[in-house]
């Protein structure tokens, strides 16, 4: 397929078609309102279904119930829409139930402003809602980063039964790239036997779609299943990218847009003299934490770089467990860190003057 | 012999966990029968609610799901979007639907969505325990409400049978009651016929059933029917408040 220039949320939008997603409810906040307002063309010339819900609220438990009845469904939002949702999240987590759920980060918090952030990183990573449980995050740094990713979202959310968050930002969402819908190299994903589809086939057990579990002995069983599927997909599914890491004296952690900028920055420094690198989390739940923990016996310093006040670089912390020092420089306020500011940050660190 | 009454396949045989007296327990043999006589059992998708009857899903035999406190018509949405073929309903109490879940209730009937709301209406929250509803009257003492409701301090009891009344999108609203038998009986009609205005697509429809909570009344069940004869029957009237033909 040829490719074509996009907007961030379009690419999304038109990827989770080709994905197979058929349903979408939404409630509009910018800076996503191209996903819902995209799904709303599309989905009715697809024989899906686009609903523009009352709330953040009832949209992700639309999503409940479409994936509890065995369907591709999506949501998405923005930062504060995002916490609405986090009690359905919560529940669907808990329910077994797959679905794409998309985060384009704004600057917070509060109601904070409509530009770019990282800001929400502690709360897709760390689950978000109440109760013990993750989400597959998956952060892209470019459009088509972005298209593929929901593309395998999907396979993914249907393989382990879990929801996947795409946590991009107001950039990635709004940026215009050429972005090509691959032919998805589709996974062997298991049927929906589980799904509540009406119980006329008999040999099938009554589907109960249910994340209530009063019994302590039962509610300990579906965590240690939960469990077992983290470590599961924390083995299969993390992925990493590392650039020009080779000789890497000076490693710079970023993700997302951060990471875009960064790989500049690493080149430019390179020019200089500076031999930096980059290691760029892909998921960002499962942690890309083995890539630290190698890197921290080659290199000599650690620099995270986040459109935020500071959150992944404590994962990159945990992963190089005090072997060097790992320093955070931070883009707040809704800017967006340039080339210059991250290799006035690499000089500094060569410098010994962090 | 011949057989004269036998319990709907509609309903497992799980042990209700309902207190005694409670009218839960005809609430479900109810939906559970019309459900059965319109020969839809392998159609038929539920959603329980939480409160009382959260358990739902362990005695509707049929495909169900459980829904967050107040979300069961955002829920059956989803579902019946998916599946437009199918009987979807939603059975909830008064904390769930007419508190927590107003926006849920509202929307999904100012959509016309065709699925059918079971709203069990006793006036207050039972599962955690007898606090005040929106539902509870003025003056009922609950255990938030420990001098009795004050109008001035928390308004008067919602009528949510005549606010989703007044919606374009609801086909069938009614309320009835569960006091006696003859209730019952227009009860059972009730929701058969609000089932059918589904499958006849006509758009959303919603049954309130009065409904008695004689553990947080603080009443035997026989006084409690009483209670909600002379009480709630003269604030909440009963009868059809909207019929789209």
């Amino acid at each position: 397929m040829a490719k074509k220039l996009m907007k961030g949320s379009e690419a999304i939008g038109e990827a989770a078609i080709q994905a197979g997603c058929r349903y979408f409810f939404g409630y509009p906040i910018t800076p996503q309102n191209e996903i819902p307002e995209y799904m709303s063309r599309r989905l009715p010339k697809e024989g899906g279904c686009f609903l523009q819900a009352e709330s953040e609220v009832a949209a992700i438990n639309m999503v409940y119930g479409a994936a509890g009845a065995g369907a591709r469904v999506m949501t998405s939002s923005s930062s504060p829409g995002i916490s609405l949702k986090q009690e359905g999240i919560s529940y669907i987590a808990c329910a077994e139930l797959p679905c794409v759920i998309v985060n384009m980060m704004r600057v917070g918090p509060g109601l904070g402003g409509i530009l770019p952030a990282q800001g929400d990183y502690f709360q897709a990573t760390k689950g978000g809602g109440h109760g013990d449980y993750h989400l597959v995050v998956l952060a892209p740094s470019t459009v088509q980063e972005a298209a593929d990713m929901v593309m395998e979202g999907f396979d993914i959310a249907d393989t382990y039964r879990i929801p996947v968050m795409i946590l991009g930002d107001g950039m990635i969402g709004q940026i215009m790239e050429p972005v090509e819908f691959k032919v998805h190299q589709k996974r062997q994903v298991p049927e929906k036997t589980w799904a509540a589809t009406g119980w006329s086939d008999k040999s099938r057990p009554r589907a109960i779609i249910n994340s209530l579990y009063i019994e302590a002995e039962q509610m300990k069983a579906v965590s240690e299943r939960l469990l077992a599927r983290y470590a599961q997909i924390t083995e299969k599914e993390t992925k990493v990218e590392e650039f020009m890491m080779d000789d890497a004296q000076y490693c710079i952690a970023a993700y997302g847009t951060t990471a875009r900028i960064a790989k500049s920055a690493v080149v430019k420094a390179r020019q200089m003299g500076i031999k930096a690198g980059l290691i760029r989390p892909i998921t960002i739940w499962p942690f890309p934490s083995e890539a630290f923990a190698k890197a921290a016996e080659q290199v000599k310093a650690f620099l995270t770089v986040e459109m935020s006040t500071g959150q992944m670089v404590e994962d990159v912390r945990l992963a190089v467990a005090g072997k060097k020092p790992v320093y955070f420089k931070g883009t707040l306020g809704g800017f967006v860190p340039t080339t210059q500011d991250m290799v006035n940050e690499l000089v500094k660190l060569t410098e010994g003057r962090e | 012999m011949a057989i004269v009454f036998k319990k709907t396949k509609m309903l497992t045989d799980v042990p209700f966990h309902y207190c005694p007296g409670c009218t839960h327990g005809i609430a479900h043999r109810l939906v559970a029968e019309c459900i059965e006589e319109l020969g839809m059992e392998d159609k038929a998708i539920g959603v329980a609610p939480v409160g009382c009857a959260v358990f739902a899903y362990n005695y509707f035999n049929c495909d169900m799901m459980e829904a967050a406190h107040g979300r069961a018509p955002a829920v059956a949405t989803g579902i019946k979007r998916v599946h437009p073929d199918k009987l979807v309903f939603t059975y909830q109490g008064d904390g769930d639907l007419a508190s927590i879940g107003t926006a849920e209730i509202v929307h999904a009937a100012a959509r016309g969505e065709k699925i059918t709301t079971i709203f069990i209406n006793n006036a207050i929250y039972g599962m955690t325990g007898g606090q005040m509803a929106p539902t509870t009257l003025e003056g009922q003492v609950t255990t938030t409400s420990p001098y009795g409701r004050q109008k001035e301090h928390c308004g008067l009891p919602i009528r949510m049978s005549e606010l989703i009344a007044t919606l374009d999108g609801a086909c069938y609203v009614e309320r009835v009651s569960m006091h006696d038998v003859p209730n019952i009986i227009r009860a059972k009609k009730a929701i058969k016929k609000a089932l059918i205005c589904q499958m006849e697509r006509k758009g959303f429809s919603f049954i309130e059933l009065l409904s008695t909570c004689p553990t947080n009344w603080g009443m035997t069940p026989t006084a409690a029917l009483t209670w909600l004869k002379e009480n709630m029957i003269p604030y909440y009237p009963l009868g059809v408040k909207k019929e789209v033909e």
